[in-house]
């Protein structure tokens, strides 16, 4: 087997045997990255002296037979909204090129010393507001599957990066659904956590009550490694679970058996791919297979949740996206006469049309007159959005859907339809919504060889049963251990 | 003008920056005068990433603050976002509270020539403060000091229930008071750490519906709040009556021209699209917070004010003097543990105390006096008991205040303690008589006027130790009076 396509907790083994060493694995990453990035597009940047600097380090604590991890040493990836101290952090725009932190995100150092290199920064729609990393400032991504396609977004750098095997792993962002999206166009696995399972100190806020941070792997049971070290109070950051994490490993597993699956009628209402809707309804015969119970559920106001989405999420972005004014750091318009000018000047040459368009959406949702008929209402749609899942989970202990309506699709296709960009949020987005955890998994391959993604959305802080309950689905078919030909 | 046919109307909106050691959501300094952008961090520069965590402090002092003005004290209240660009204001918003403050509906009482007036208080809410820009027209530059930035306010916001501009200086300085008093405020005006806003507005008297109204923004000093305001109600005036309308708009005071200027008008009024911090959950405050907080709720200016006229008997005045500043009252209650003429002791405090302080210059304050109210105590009784004399006790007074000895040895050490033993006293005055055997007589046959001679030889004769009282009596004795 090639060294770059292990899982991470295959490498793990290997790099405790001493088989293999986490400086050969990092050069394995940088070797494949100066083969398929080209092509691929995936990074923004290498970090090639950090991360074999890491790597040295982690194999000096394999050798004194003291880990710092279980995934001590294994080379990971991170989107550009992570800060790391001291290396460029972008978020895929223009009005942060040139912006080093001086800080690093909570995530990126409980990472660090967790011993796992960190190849690079990968690629990401702007400020994470788009479905298709199209959406970059620095071009976009390409679908390791199907090169004139997009791997989805907004953390489409990540999936396509851990998809085409340049890292064994990545963290992603997801507001509403941009880890699980593209998850599923590239045939990997992400799991969105509950809202405030891990910090988002230091992540580059895009809708500061929907963005949560998540593994991106091509496992579950990496996705589970991942989170174990993610998942953990951070004082700094205020809306943070004060809650122990349990071991997510532990119960991988253990199957379905028993368990009680809901099928969300309203997200099986035509307007889905043929051939995506074929592999989730065999998808979730194999899960009665296995001893689940299916059951239909209800969830009344999901047609609401996209018009909700994008006007909470718009309305935060809006304030959120307001200190990138050239004051301080990133881009400031050199020829600017007074003030005003420089606010507008800097922000009309450093943000893209997409950016520009949400926060237009969102000043206009809050503005004086307007609050109540679009932000107030939204707020208690998302409350109703909530209840829906509230009482669909006191019947079922998960509920299962296809992750993206479509597989993916072709770059440019839809950049001249926002809206039917936005559609493709439309299962993934209510999760958020309501701040519970989903993951999504590879369930299948249309015939023109396109990855196909399920969706299994929990109870708040139920991200082990989720995974439990992919790893059987995982164990059961073989679809994660193929790769894309590059 | 006849402003007399008008009623003025003015609201408050302080500022009063809270003496916490850290700012609302970071651990930075809040000291005053460090280098510019030397007390940031990250989170008060607005860095991409960074999140808000709640200095629990600032709910004490906001709590502590809202008891003592009567309020309700909400079990939850919200943050919400203020959106608006300003260079100072790095986040492009200032987390405040909006729609459900803190504190609502106290009331803050002020002395008027016409008697004692309620003022009410809508609400209290905790704020960031903003940096501040500095504009160098030299170099053509504008330069952004952020040590500011952060800072916890609590805004104070009134009723518009004051009728005149001195009543609004009133308020003020009652509230002023009432925050040093909490220890939440320096009272600081020069530094801004006590600012306001005044919202001023004339109505026809007779009238019940409200004129339209002006904010005077951010106005520094007790002295230019009169003026703007009186300024203010006299234009408003001066406008209806020409049979103008005022508009509402934003003002400033030029204390160059001492006149109002217009700053912004409604039109362009900010829009500031509040909604709820999404980055902060709603704080609750626990009732055992409340409790504890109204425990050590110390007693306010105005309640003792009245009670040191009540329990010391002594006179408005001087009631107001000791109660000016809560660690001179504290210092002065606990003298008359060991002094009981209290108006003698208030002497002492308007008189000796005042003036060595202020001939301090500031490096002497009540709380770093170097003796004891026992020592003042002391110092005082012997007077009393006559064993000193009053101007030595000043003497020995500066000494205590200098050197922080007690008055016993400043005395031993001088050789200042008056001799009122009679025998020695007696001895003294036989012996002057017997010197000035031929002036005694004189004495004797009428000439009364020479008394002062006799009492300046003894006391010459003990080196001005001498109980005057005592001489003045054995003179007599011995005189045949």
């Amino acid at each position: 087997m090639v060294l770059t396509e292990l899982s991470m907790l295959e490498l793990a083994a290997k790099l405790t045997s001493g088989e293999v060493s986490s400086l050969e694995a990092t050069r394995a990453c940088l070797t494949r990255i100066a083969q398929v990035d080209g092509q691929v597009k995936a990074f923004l940047r290498l970090d090639e002296k950090g991360a074999l600097a890491a790597a040295e380090a982690s194999d000096a604590r394999r050798k004194a037979g003291n880990p710092a991890s279980a995934l001590d040493g294994v080379p990971i990836g991170l989107k550009d909204i992570f800060l790391t101290e001291g290396g460029e952090t972008t978020c895929g725009s223009r009005i942060l090129q040139g912006f080093v932190p001086p800080y690093d995100a909570t995530v990126v150092r409980l990472l660090r010393e967790a011993g796992l290199p960190i190849v690079g920064k990968l690629n990401m729609d702007e400020f994470a507001m788009g479905s298709s990393t199209e959406g970059s400032a620095f071009g976009p991504t390409h679908n390791p599957w199907d090169l004139e396609r997009t791997p989805g977004g907004s953390s489409g750098g990540s999936a396509a990066a851990v998809a085409a095997c340049e890292v064994f792993g990545a963290l992603g962002t997801d507001t509403g659904g941009s880890i699980r999206q593209p998850a599923a166009l590239t045939n990997t696995v992400g799991l969105k956590p509950t809202y405030g399972r891990v910090s988002r100190y230091g992540v580059i806020a895009y809708a500061s009550s929907l963005d949560q941070v998540g593994p991106m792997a091509r496992t579950v049971a990496d996705t589970a490694a991942l989170l174990q070290l993610l998942a953990r109070h951070d004082p700094l950051d205020s809306t943070s679970a004060k809650l122990e994490a349990p071991d997510y490993r532990e119960d991988l597993e253990g199957g379905v058996r028993g368990l009680r699956l809901g099928v969300p009628r309203e997200y099986f209402t035509g307007g889905m791919d043929p051939e995506v809707e074929q592999a989730v309804r065999e998808a979730l015969k194999a899960y009665e297979h296995m001893g689940a119970t299916l059951v239909d559920v209800s969830l009344p106001h999901t047609k609401y949740a996209l018009a909700t989405y994008y006007l909470l999420a718009t309305a935060e972005a809006s304030s959120n996206l307001a200190r990138y004014d050239g004051i301080r750091f990133g881009l400031r318009a050199k020829d600017a006469k007074g003030l005003r000018e420089l606010y507008g000047l800097t922000r009309e040459r450093g943000f893209g049309p997409e950016v520009k368009r949400r926060i237009m959406l969102g000043t206009y949702a809050l503005s004086a007159g307007y609050y109540d008929a679009y932000y107030l209402r939204a707020q208690k749609v998302r409350t109703l959005i909530r209840q829906d899942f509230a009482s669909a989970f006191e019947q079922v202990d998960a509920l299962v859907s296809p992750t993206s309506p479509v597989p993916a699709f072709k770059l440019g296709e839809k950049v001249a339809d926002p809206l039917s960009m936005y559609l493709m949020d439309v299962f993934t987005l209510p999760c958020n919504l309501a701040g519970l955890p989903g993951l999504s998994l590879p369930c299948g391959f249309t015939k023109s060889n396109l990855p196909i993604g399920l969706q299994i959305l929990g109870k708040p802080f139920d991200e082990a049963r989720l995974l439990r309950i992919a790893r059987a689905f995982e164990r059961e078919h073989g679809f994660v251990r193929r790769f894309p030909t590059l | 003008m006849p402003v007399n046919d008008f009623q003025p109307v003015i609201g408050l909106e302080v500022h009063a920056q809270l003496l916490t050691k850290s700012k609302l959501f970071c651990g930075c300094s809040t000291e005053f005068g460090a280098e510019p952008n030397q007390n940031t961090c990250p989170v008060c520069l607005a860095m991409p990433g960074v999140l808000p965590v709640f200095n629990q402090r600032v709910a004490e002092f906001a709590v502590r603050t809202g008891l003592a003005l009567g309020c309700t004290i909400k079990k939850t209240s919200v943050w919400s976002r203020k959106n608006y660009f300003y260079p100072d204001l790095p986040k492009g918003y200032q987390i405040t509270q909006y729609d459900q403050p803190i504190c609502e509906w106290g009331t803050l009482t002020i002395d008027t020539p016409e008697g004692e007036k309620t003022i009410r208080i809508r609400r209290i809410h905790m704020e960031e403060d903003a940096g501040k820009n500095v504009h160098d027209a030299a170099v053509g530059e504008s330069l952004v000091d952020l040590n500011r930035a952060g800072v916890p306010l609590l805004e104070i916001v009134s009723e518009p229930d004051l009728r005149s501009a001195d009543e609004a200086v009133e308020y003020l300085k009652a509230l002023r008071d009432v925050l040093v008093y909490l220890g939440v405020n320096d009272g600081n005006m020069d530094e801004g750490s006590f600012r306001c806003d005044v919202n001023v507005s004339v109505m026809r008297k007779g009238e019940t519906q409200y004129g339209q109204r002006c904010e005077l923004k951010n106005i520094n000093s007790f002295r230019f709040i009169k003026q703007a305001a009186e300024y203010e109600i006299a234009r408003h005036v001066e406008v209806l009556e020409s049979g103008g309308k005022i508009d509402q708009e934003t003002r400033l005071w030029d204390t160059q021209r001492n006149e109002t200027r217009s700053m912004r008008s409604k039109e362009d009024a900010h829009d500031y699209r509040y909604f709820p911090e999404p980055d902060l959950p709603p704080l609750h405050v626990p009732d055992a917070l409340i409790d504890e907080v109204a425990q050590g709720l110390p007693e306010l200016p105005r309640t003792k004010f009245k009670r040191f006229m009540s329990q010391y008997g002594i006179p408005a005045y001087d009631a107001k003097l000791l109660c000016a500043e809560r660690p001179l009252a504290e210092f002065f209650e606990a003298c008359t543990q060991h002094y009981k003429d209290y108006k003698k002791l208030s002497n002492w405090f308007q008189g000796e105390l005042a003036r060595l302080l202020n001939e301090s210059g500031g490096t002497v304050s009540i709380s770093t006096l170097k003796f004891t109210p026992t020592q003042f105590g002391e110092l005082l009784s012997a007077v009393e008991k006559g064993t000193l004399s009053n101007n030595a006790a000043k003497d020995v007074f500066a000494e205590m205040f200098r050197e922080g000895k007690s008055p016993e040895a400043i005395i031993a050490e001088k050789g200042l303690a008056q001799v009122s033993d009679a025998g020695a006293v007696e001895a003294v005055v036989d012996e002057v008589l017997a010197k000035n055997a031929g002036e005694a007589e004189k004495y004797r046959a009428g000439k009364k006027q020479i008394f002062g001679f006799f009492v300046g030889q003894v006391m010459k004769a003990m080196k001005g130790k001498g109980n005057p009282a005592l001489v003045n009596e054995l003179l007599k004795k011995k005189l045949g009076d």
